[in-house]
Parts: structure tokens; C-alpha cells; sequence
């Protein structure tokens, strides 16, 4: 466990359920990641307005963090272009699919007691540890 | 299930959207903070038979300290600040779309460590990697609409 880094996580995990919560708490909606994004992107659907401004806060956010900080954002991805290619279509037709991504499910989902946020939770999470433990130690590194 | 947030998006008020852009930046912010943002780190805690790092479960429980306290009191007032009701998924029941997409993320997740929160906060680094998965949950998000999204 020498990567740790439980003040950090703590501190973090501390801010997410905040911003979930004044979401919740003024404009009475989900803090659903997937969801907002899927509903920018398909021009069918409408109440863009609200979730194009927080996107925008999200990735205002690390810059926020590096400027502040003054420490550089340390995003160190081992998966190639072409398999993080593979991945994106999963999680993009998986998070349709299933109504949802670790927030919605994970954060929001859960601390509603929804039994469906439950369930999937469980799943992808056990699933997304079974696709490590054969990338990483049945077939090699990715 | 976000589809019944498609309602009068046009009375939300300038105050209301100051406050969902400041959760959007607090989310971003908790991300970074975290780790989450990172690949590496996320792998670290789903590689449960390597060094496991569970930093991630850690944040996943500091996250809903505040949130099931604090939901279960919103979702007893009448309506939330600036809207006229809350907007909340309709579905209950258990269907097998649920666990095949929670199937199907799993995977993702797994094989870049992104999902879709720290790898849109992440755009900015301009990794080739991050941006391949951006690009390419778009276009399964817009495939799955196209293609497997029940119609009316």
C-alpha cells in the first residue's frame, strides 16, 4: 500500500460530495457525469443550459488547481491511443446503457439508497478490477 | 433516467447556473485533489492483486459522508433552490440493460483507468490518450442513441 494517499483522498472525495450536493441542493438534479455529457452531445435533448456550465466548471477545475497550487497535473495514462479508443466506446455505450457512470451510481446514486445504483455499482466495479487483473497479470502490461 | 431532466430549462435563473458551474469546478477540483484524474492512480486501486492503492475507495466514502447525510435532508424540502421540483431517475427496477452497461463500463474503465468525470477533467493535459477515450465515449454515447436507445 505504499501508494496511499489517504489526506489527499479524503480531502477530494470530501469536495466531490459537495459539488453533488449543491447540485442537488439548487438546481435538483443528478451529479451524473455521463448523463450531463450524453445530454450536451445528442442535440435532440434539451436542458443544455445547466449542463454545459458545469462541464465547464469540471475542466476549469484541474486548471483552477495548477494555477492555485502551482503544481503541475500528473494525468499518467498506460493504456495506448488505440486501446483507450476501445475503452471510450465501452464506457460511452456501457454508461448509456446502464443508466450511469461512478458518480451517478457511485456517489449520487448509492446515497439516494437506489437499488439499481447498488447493483451496478457492484458490477463495474468487480468487472473493471477482472479487466486489470488479466491486462496486468494474465496477458501483460497493456 | 436523466431523460425526465428535459423540462423548462429556460426558467432556471443566472443564480441557479453560478451554483452548477461552482459545483462543476468543485467537482473538477475534487478529482485533481484526489488523484482520480490520474490513469495510474485508478488502475492502482482496481489492480487489487498488484500494489493496490485504495486511495479510490477512500474517496468514494469521503464522498458519500457528505452525500447521504445531505441528500436525505434536500430531498425532504419541497424543491431545491432555483427549480420548481427535483429531477430524479424514474427506473427501479433491475433490467438487464443495467448490468450489461454496468458490464461494459467496467471493461472501459478497466483498460484506460478513465472514466467519464476524470477523463473530461483531464482534456486539458492534452494526452493522446486521454483524448482518444473523449473522442471515443462520445461517439458510443451518440451510438448508443442512435442505435440501441428505445424509441417512443
Amino acid at each position: 500500500m505504499e501508494y496511499f494517499t489517504p489526506l489527499s483522498a479524503a480531502l477530494g472525495g470530501l469536495l466531490i460530495g459537495l459539488a453533488a450536493t449543491l447540485m442537488l441542493w439548487t438546481n435538483g438534479r443528478i451529479t451524473g457525469i455521463s448523463g450531463i455529457v450524453s445530454g450536451v452531445l445528442i442535440p435532440s435533448k434539451t436542458d443544455t443550459a445547466w449542463r454545459s456550465y458545469f462541464l465547464a466548471g469540471l475542466v476549469l477545475g484541474p486548471i483552477a488547481y495548477t494555477t492555485v497550487s502551482g503544481q503541475g497535473l500528473t494525468i499518467v495514462t498506460q493504456a495506448s491511443p488505440l486501446l483507450s479508443v476501445v475503452a471510450g466506446l465501452a464506457v460511452g455505450v456501457g454508461t448509456r446503457l446502464g443508466s450511469g457512470c461512478t458518480s451517478g451510481h457511485g456517489i449520487c446514486g448509492i446515497a439516494r439508497f437506489s437499488k439499481r445504483s447498488f447493483l451496478a455499482t457492484a458490477v463495474f466495479m468487480l468487472t473493471a478490477m477482472i479487466t486489470v487483473y488479466i491486462t496486468r497479470h494474465l496477458v501483460g502490461g497493456p | 433516467m436523466e431523460d425526465a431532466n428535459s423540462t423548462r430549462s429556460s426558467e432556471i435563473n443566472v443564480r441557479g447556473l453560478t451554483w452548477v458551474f461552482l459545483s462543476g469546478l468543485l467537482f473538477g477540483l475534487g478529482l485533481t485533489i484526489s488523484g482520480m484524474i490520474n490513469p495510474a492512480k485508478v488502475i492502482g486501486f482496481l489492480d487489487v492483486a498488484g500494489n493496490w492503492d485504495p486511495s479510490l475507495a477512500l474517496v468514494m466514502a469521503s464522498g458519500l459522508a457528505v452525500t447521504v447525510p445531505a441528500f436525505h435532508f434536500i430531498l425532504k424540502q419541497q424543491r431545491p433552490l432555483f427549480e420548481a421540483k427535483f429531477f430524479l431517475p424514474g427506473k427501479a427496477d433491475i433490467d438487464p440493460q443495467l448490468i450489461g452497461g454496468a458490464v461494459l463500463f467496467g471493461v472501459g474503465w478497466g483498460l484506460a483507468g478513465l472514466c467519464p468525470g476524470p477523463a473530461l477533467a483531464g482534456i486539458t493535459s492534452l494526452d493522446s490518450s486521454v483524448l482518444s477515450f473523449v473522442a471515443a465515449m462520445f461517439a458510443g454515447m451518440l451510438l448508443h442513441y442512435f442505435l440501441l436507445e428505445p424509441r417512443d
